[in-house]
């Protein structure tokens, strides 16, 4: 278990004061001009060297993706953009962060926008996340009166900061939909090429950072790129918010080592699968895009890019959400669907069209009335999705149905012999659970 | 996707103008992004003219924010209509946005969306009174406080069917309610207390200039650029000189 001291996120509960001074205290802002004061290209390798991830879900190294930015401007502002658009169902870190921690946010974006050269950042944040947007803004004020950012601030590097918000879209999450957001348009993707570190916001070179990207960076250059990397195992260093929900005694968001065994990060901090760990029936280990794995594969897994990878599925956000013996699996994932079918831009048609109809067969699978002909259907029209949409919006939402095909197939399979058994034109009743 | 659509003529009012409030506060957000960009402020404006609005986006409302950013109305509709905080109709004076996401229905959603359905009606439909109305909405994004609801600006967490009837005959009934957990909770940590950060060391007063001290002090085990695999610390050195012998000659 990782200890108290390794902590990055030291007011994750908002049990202590998130305004700067209580900041401070903890730590944030200390030594900041001294770090830029060694360099981009320093702090660059430093991150780098950290083996940092991205937390937004796609796990791209985040030193990689700053070093991808035009060393020289070419008459153009660069910007960062800082990805608070956190609607990934099961996914609740950022939240955390921006509302108990919201200085050592700030603090990472004017360093990582120092070691790209922007002199402007926006943090796109959920426009449902009202009251911890309230919080963000006046943090940032705080820092922008105590001069910490600003146009003449004490780090002698001109840097804006503006909250910006969104209203209610999945997709917006999307960095190029998020871009497209932000210019004051409908949230759909572009195509990419060229990527956001060319032509990105207002056609200018931008970043894109999650949020729990941005605010681990400073704590990382502080602490040494070695300690943030000797946490975990190579190639998924570092510390990480996991979200744990669903069917546990005591659902709760906790900062802790990559690479933690799932039954560990269950059993200490949320209390145990309801009913006991032999009661549990999956879990999907990151966030809803990314597909369930069974009962029988969970005792040893990792939670990490690799290990969750092992398993076919992803670490994604990392938010856990467990599902006991007495969830009904198919409707479950047929709720899931829906979501995406609410949520999809409507941009490509495989996803537009794809995404209505998974959820009504998957519904029908639910209560039986299906062909068993159609699983394979169904596993293929999610092949037929899965790249080939704009986004990565098409696969977030065709991986869920393969899992749930891939590992509960006896179980569908029963429904339509039961229902075949016994034909009825009313609705199944659904036990409440 | 969803379909959404302006509501009917009958109920749109004949005309919209910011007040002389909102136009300053509308005129600062322009102001926040490059010279040329206005169109980016189109979402926080929208936003203040649901407020103003009561809740809810008449078309003149749109036409409004368009005429005051420069769009044409198409631009301005195809965003109201396509992010699904803007409330197309009339909403009532507590407007309920209930997730029904998974994780928020493995811990009993279900309930709540049918208690919705036994005490104000169908979504989007006002309560006589005016004060309450309802929508199923997807993830909230506070899913470790499952089951959630969005009331107005706050979030109301941890409901059960008991405490969610409450709730709601507190707002129609005009009562003060507390918005976060609606159990014994502090905010997202476990229920009965935090499992980590309770070492009282993390808090304790430092001078001012004095942060952590880095947890690695070793300046040598790295040069910028190695990859994070290759920085195990270095194998600790045997003494130099058993000091021994020599203490001996």
């Amino acid at each position: 278990m990782l200890q108290d001291k390794d902590r990055i996120f030291t007011n994750l509960y908002g049990l202590h004061d998130w305004g700067l001074e209580g900041a401070r205290a903890r730590g944030a802002w200390d030594g900041t001009k001294a770090m830029l004061g060694k360099g981009r290209d320093w702090i660059i390798n430093e991150v780098k060297a950290s083996g940092l991830r991205g937390r937004g879900g796609a796990g791209f190294p985040t030193g990689l993706k700053w070093s991808f930015m035009p060393k020289q401007s070419d008459g153009r502002p660069h910007y960062l953009v800082v990805n608070a658009d956190e609607s990934e169902p099961g996914t609740c870190k950022d939240r955390e962060i921006m509302r108990h921690d919201p200085h050592l946010l700030i603090e990472g974006c004017l360093i990582a926008a120092f070691s790209m050269n922007a002199n402007h950042c926006y943090i796109y944040i959920r426009g449902e996340f009202i009251r911890e947007r309230e919080r963000l803004q006046a943090a940032v004020d705080q820092a922008y009166e105590a001069r910490l950012i600003g146009k003449d601030n004490i780090h002698g590097f001109p840097f804006d900061l503006v909250v910006h918000h969104g209203a209610g879209a999945y997709i917006c999450g999307e960095e190029t939909a998020l871009l497209e957001s932000l210019e004051g348009k409908k949230g759909q993707p572009r195509l990419k090429p060229p990527f956001p570190a060319n032509v990105g916001l207002y056609g200018c070179p931008s970043t894109v950072n999650n949020v729990e990207s941005i605010a681990v960076v400073p704590d990382i250059l502080r602490r040494g790129a070695a300690w943030f990397a000797g946490i975990g195992r190579p190639n998924n260093t570092g510390t990480k918010l996991f979200c744990i929900s669903g069917h546990v005694q005591k659902p709760c968001t906790v900062e802790e080592a990559m690479g933690i065994p799932l039954r560990e990060l269950v059993d200490t901090h949320a209390g145990g699968v309801l009913g006991g760990w032999d009661n549990l029936l999956a879990v999907i280990p990151g966030g809803s895009s990314m597909p369930l794995i069974p009962a029988n594969e969970c005792d040893h897994l990792l939670m990490d890019f690799d290990g969750c990878r092992e398993h076919k599925s992803a670490l994604g956000t990392a938010a856990v959400i467990v599902m006991d013996r007495s969830t009904d699996i198919v409707r479950a994932m047929a709720r899931i669907s829906y979501f995406y079918k609410h949520e999809s831009c409507g941009q490509c048609t495989p996803c537009r069209e794809g995404m209505g109809w998974m959820w009504r067969v998957l519904t029908r699978m639910a209560e039986g009335r299906a062909h068993k002909r159609e699983i394979d259907m169904l596993m293929e029209v999610t092949t037929q999705i899965e790249g080939h949409t704009i986004c990565a919006f098409g696969d977030g939402a065709a991986w869920p149905v393969q899992g749930l095909l891939r590992h509960f197939r006896p179980e569908i399979e029963r429904r339509i012999d039961e229902y075949a058994a016994n034909p009825h034109p009313d609705p199944v009743r659904i036990a409440a659970e | 996707m969803a379909v959404r659509r302006l509501a009917e003529p009958a109920l749109q009012p004949k005309s919209f103008a910011f007040t002389a409030e909102n136009l300053d506060w509308a005129k600062g957000q322009i102001a926040r992004y490059p010279e040329g960009r206005q169109a980016s402020a189109i979402i926080p404006i929208l936003w203040r003219a649901q407020e103003q609005a009561g809740g809810w986006l008449p078309q003149k409302a749109i036409e409004h924010v368009a005429a005051l950013l420069g769009m044409p109305k198409i631009r301005a509709l195809e965003v109201a209509t396509f992010y699904t905080m803007f409330n197309l109709e009339p909403v009532g004076q507590f407007h309920v946005q209930l997730c029904g996401t998974t994780p928020c229905v493995l811990r009993g959603a279900d309930k709540l969306i049918k208690l919705c359905h036994d005490k104000i009606g169908e979504q989007f439909h006002v309560t006589a009174d005016g004060k309450l109305s309802w929508v199923e909405v997807e993830c909230l994004g506070a899913c470790v406080n499952a089951p959630v609801a969005q009331i107005n600006f706050d979030y109301y967490e941890d409901l059960t069917p008991q405490s969610f009837t409450t709730l709601l005959a507190d707002l129609a009934g005009g009562n003060q309610v507390k918005p976060g957990p609606q159990v014994d909770r502090q905010l997202s940590a476990p229920l009965g207390g935090p499992t980590t950060l309770t070492d009282p060391n993390l808090y304790a007063r430092r001078r001012p200039g004095q942060g952590l001290q880095p947890a690695l002090l070793d300046a040598d085990a790295k040069t910028p650029g190695t990859a994070a695999n290759l920085r195990e610390a270095p194998v600790p050195k045997p003494p130099a000189a058993d000091s021994s012998a020599s203490g001996k000659s």
